[in-house]
């Protein structure tokens, strides 16, 4: 019963989806204002639907109602409560519904936070965002609903959830992965609101920058949290592996980078606005041809989808009336937009168009390498490989350029500066950041490589940069120090999140050249001595978990002879699936993990043990950490209320 | 029902567990370039995996192949070939640059430099459109033009 | 220009939607030999049923013939064998190669299951299958008179595909006879 009013609520919705991307926008063309003003209540009442219908496929797996065949195929009765909650999204059809209910969700935000938007192109953007979710509810309901019912053999037990997927990191990342992708739906919407109602504008900017903010920093989070699950999870001790899946969600954040940057620009100085548009445009595009590469099966990927072809076509005829219907409608609007004021080679502008173009063409590079061995095979050429050699290759080069140009650009004046006031700005920070690189290198066991050490040096040079620009901002005050504290929200989240940058460049530099692996076979008593440290191994212990049987290695580290911790890797044989997992035991630090992960036994008492030593490995996500709070701080900036609440102000005068 | 069950489970590999050989190497060097020569090289019949990572049957054969041809003294583009020969390019990560692959290898490039040209043109164009009139009054007309839209935003 | 310019995202964006369509259709796991058209591997095996007998590459010529790959450990290989066993009983020339199996194992399950094979040779190592570019049993070869590898199908073999085997051995028939 609870299963089928999930159905209903999910077809109600799709209901007032279609009313909602219809009434107010035919209210907003025509200029009725009672049309318009439904856009609110719809909004409203399609959360509440969707958020009904989560909550009764929930209740289906928290009562192990093994009657849904989603529930059956993604949990089990021995597996812990939370997981039975969080398995609602460890599948294809669950996902879509808490991408579903997430999109709902930023809808009803968008109708709760913009009351001091114009009517009609509030009535727009919910327009745009209900015929969003019209085209995926029909998609959840017509090819992958979660209610769908085994009946009338009831299977006695679940086939339980992914033990991959059974751990802290896969309760939170897609949630956060989700709230990025489809955040950008809301940047979208604004922009496709702004072409059709013709106004594109710095006001259409500064309401859309919060929202891309938010959305941006959720989608950092998202990747960052994957990178880390997947690092700690899998048992290789890497932590990305340029896979589609991955690739599928780098692609819309390197273009929602862009997208802020740009917001930025279009919102202070009035230009690039169709440009702005078509990064927005772009943004959410690439978000939903992830979604299409994730789940139909045309690339293959260590961790896809149930790949079901009828489910790829769906997406396709998705993806083909949103974005291409978005970029025609771009293509006929933009030409009427015209800039508003100039600038020169040598300004802020230039350098955050370099940025945009930069991104642009890392984005583009994922996307090509993404995308080559199913164009090549389409063309019937053959079948080939692109993989991690390949996006080093190119991504490593480009983003050494990103970091110069961020540098330049966080001290290059808007509009015009002088070659020689931009050198007496740019001197210091370089000799600096050269000097503090050349101490580091000089700390460094060894010559890291030519590209590490660029990446270092970067890494200050972006610090130094962004210390220099502070500097200017306080030194002509009277008390520097005060004035520290009083730089807006929006600056700090910018510093904080270039800061990120700089600690994700270290992070990858480093991890990248001086990290050591050793494959070694281990009796106990066995010792072998690995990056400064001793690891004795005592033998395997028999562990049971709630569903799963463990052999539990264990393993003293010695240093200097004294004992420094205990390590527990594990080898679990999940009972329901009958899979093995490798479970790695880490020893975290700031400046080094240690990473244990046990292999096979080798006939014996002897096991083969794997020994990493991944010094900075911390910082990628730390870096990740730092550009996600940058990126609310900035959203939060209270500058948005104030101007918001000053528009109503002077409206209602 | 049952085909549908059993279609989700092979969706999964069934163990996801590091592949360790434990290879005793005769020096550090052949160590390093195995590491690197097996993260390199594609495991055919897995999903998306290179052999070093793979726990496949086929994957720990040709992690054996990479280790005894490097034992023998075989160099880098041998071994590469080696697999070539048998299991195509497919298998290589790192695709060889040839006119197949040259939209691949060098599009970025091209796009980048297109891309620079692109903001060459636009700041000297809009520069060209600034030095038509004097700086301030363009600015005041700018900001006229602004508060007008503005303005408009509000009054709708 | 510029009007031309703006289009330019739409265009792309239809090529590529294009080449996505095209995908659907593509299976990004099916892999052909790279072995296709070169000469059988060289190899020195001693037969399965004929323990001391010593077959080559050179047994292999002569006919258009079929060569499997099998095991007893491979389920889908148990799948396909009666399969094999009716395509001998029609003329069918086939070879076997025992892929990385026990010898006593394999002749035990040809007596029970009947062999379907004119030669298997015991590859206990998997030397011959790496050489083939064999990634899993079973996997089926279509060879000509040479010795040449004309085709492979990974995956069992039954009527349907039989009938994409049967066309290339037909085509090689019809090109040795021109």
């Amino acid at each position: 019963m609870i299963p089928e009013l999930g159905e209903y609520a999910l077809i109600l919705s799709l209901c007032l989806s279609v009313l909602l991307a219809i009434v107010p926008l035919v209210g907003a063309t025509t200029g009725n204002a009672l049309w318009c003003s439904y856009a609110r209540p719809l909004a409203s009442a399609i959360f509440a639907f969707v958020l009904f219908s989560f909550l009764c496929l929930s209740w289906a797996f928290l009562h192990n109602d093994f009657s849904v065949a989603y529930v059956a195929n993604n949990s089990n009765t021995a597996l812990p409560w939370y997981y039975r909650l969080s398995a609602v999204w460890g599948g294809h059809e669950g996902s879509l519904l808490l991408w579903l209910l997430i999109l709902a969700g930023w809808i009803v935000a968008v109708a709760v936070k913009s009351r001091n938007l114009p009517q009609d192109i509030l009535a727009r953007v919910l327009a745009v965002m209900g015929m969003i979710s019209t085209g995926f509810l029909m998609f959840v309901l017509f090819t992958s609903s979660p209610f769908e019912r085994y009946l009338p053999q009831v299977p006695q037990e679940g086939a339980d959830l992914n033990p991959l997927l059974q751990d802290f990191g896969l309760i939170v990342h897609p949630p956060m992965l989700y709230m990025g992708y489809v955040g950008f739906s809301v940047a979208f919407a604004f922009a496709i609101a702004a072409l059709l109602s013709g106004r594109l504008d710095a006001a259409w900017a500064r309401w859309s920058r919060p929202w891309t903010n938010i959305a941006w920093a959720f989608l950092t989070l998202g990747i960052a949290l994957g990178s880390w699950w997947a690092y700690y999870e899998l048992g290789w001790g890497g932590w990305w592996f340029w896979d589609p899946v991955e690739n599928a969600s780098l692609m819309p954040w390197l273009i929602g980078t862009a997208l802020v940057h740009s917001l930025a620009v279009t919102e202070k100085r009035g230009v690039f606005k169709s440009w702005t548009v078509l990064l927005a445009i772009f943004a959410f595009s690439l978000s939903l041809l992830g979604t299409f590469l994730v789940r139909s099966g045309v690339l293959t990927s260590v961790h896809a989808f149930a790949s079901d072809p009828e489910r790829g076509f769906f997406i396709l005829v998705l993806l083909a009336l949103s974005i291409g219907g978005s970029l025609l409608l771009y293509a006929i609007k933009a030409s009427h937009v015209k800039s508003e004021s100039s600038f020169s080679l040598l300004s802020r502008e230039s350098f955050l168009l370099i940025n945009n173009v930069l991104l642009t063409v890392i984005c583009a590079t994922v996307l090509l390498g993404t995308l080559y061995p199913l164009l090549i095979d389409a063309l019937n050429l053959g079948k080939l490989s692109v993989g991690p050699p390949y996006f080093n290759a190119l991504f490593v080069p480009l983003s050494a350029l990103l970091a110069l140009s961020l540098g330049v650009g966080t001290l290059v004046r808007w509009k015009q500066t002088s070659a020689t006031l931009l050198l007496s700005q740019l001197w210091l920070p370089a000799l600096a950041a050269l000097l503090a690189g050349g101490v580091t290198l000089a700390l460094l066991p060894q010559w890291p490589g030519i590209w590490a050490a660029i990446g270092l040096l970067l890494a200050w040079w972006v610090v130094f940069a962004g210390l220099r620009d502070l500097f200017n901002r306080v030194r002509h005050k009277r008390q520097p120090l005060a004035a520290m504290f009083q730089q807006s929200r929006a600056y700090y989240g910018m510093v904080l999140a270039h800061v990120g940058v700089a600690v994700l460049a270290v992070g990858i530099a480093l991890v990248s050249t001086f990290s050591e692996q050793s494959d070694l076979r281990m009796e106990p008593g066995d010792s072998r001595t690995f990056g400064g440290y001793e690891f004795v191994f005592d033998g395997i212990r028999k562990v049971d978990g709630p569903n799963f049987h463990s052999d539990t290695g264990v393993i003293r580290v010695l240093r200097d002879g004294e004992l420094y911790t205990e390590m527990y890797p594990e080898k679990r044989l999940y009972n329901a699936r009958g899979m093995v997992m490798t479970e790695a035991a880490i020893d975290p630090g700031l400046f080094r993990d240690l990473y244990v992960a046990l292999g096979e036994p080798l006939g014996g008492d002897a096991w083969a043990v794997r020994v990493q030593y991944k010094p900075f490995v911390r910082w990628l996500w730390l870096g990740g950490l730092l550009m996600t709070v940058g990126g609310i701080l900035a959203a939060t900036d209270p500058r948005y209320r104030r101007q918001a609440k000053r528009e109503t102000a002077s409206a209602a005068a | 029902m049952k085909h549908l069950l059993l279609s989700l489970l092979l969706l999964w590999p069934l163990s996801v567990t590091a592949a360790i050989d434990a290879y005793e190497f005769s020096d550090p060097v052949t160590e390093a370039r195995f590491q690197e020569l097996t993260a390199e090289l594609r495991c055919p019949k897995c999903q998306n995996n290179n052999i070093a990572d793979s726990n496949s049957p086929i994957a720990s054969d040709l992690r054996r192949e990479v280790y005894l041809m490097l034992e023998a003294g075989a160099t880098d583009q041998e071994v590469v070939n080696f697999m070539v020969d048998r299991y195509g390019e497919f298998v290589l990560y790192r695709p060889r640059v040839n006119e197949m692959t040259w939209l691949l290898w060098y599009g970025p490039f091209g796009l980048l430099a297109v891309g620079l040209v692109v903001v060459l043109l636009v700041s000297r164009n809009r520069r060209r459109r600034q030095s038509a009139g004097p700086q301030r009054e363009l600015d005041a007309r700018e900001r006229e033009r602004l508060n007008k839209l503005l303005q408009q935003d509000k009054d709708t | 220009m510029r009007r031309v310019l703006l289009f330019l995202p739409l265009a792309i964006f239809l090529g590529l939607g294009f080449f996505l369509w095209r995908g659907l259709s593509i299976d990004p796991t099916e892999l052909p030999s790279a072995r296709l058209n070169q000469p059988f591997p060289a190899f020195e095996l001693a037969s399965l049923t004929e323990p001391d007998r010593i077959l080559t590459e050179q047994d292999l010529k002569g006919a258009p013939a079929l060569v499997n790959v099998w095991a007893t450990w491979c389920p889908t290989c148990k799948e396909e064998h009666a399969y094999l066993n009716q395509l001998a009983r029609e003329g069918v020339t086939i070879y076997g190669i025992n892929y990385k199996d026990e010898p006593v194992k394999a002749r035990a399950w040809l007596d029970r299951y009947l062999d379907p094979y004119v030669a298997s040779v015991v590859d206990e190592e998997g030397r011959l299958g790496l050489d083939l570019g064999v990634y899993g049993a079973p996997e089926t070869y279509v060879i000509d008179a040479d010795g040449v590898i004309r085709y492979r199908h990974v995956g069992a073999v039954d009527a349907r595909v039989w009938q994409d085997l049967k066309a290339v051995m037909d085509a090689i028939a019809t090109g040795d006879r021109s």
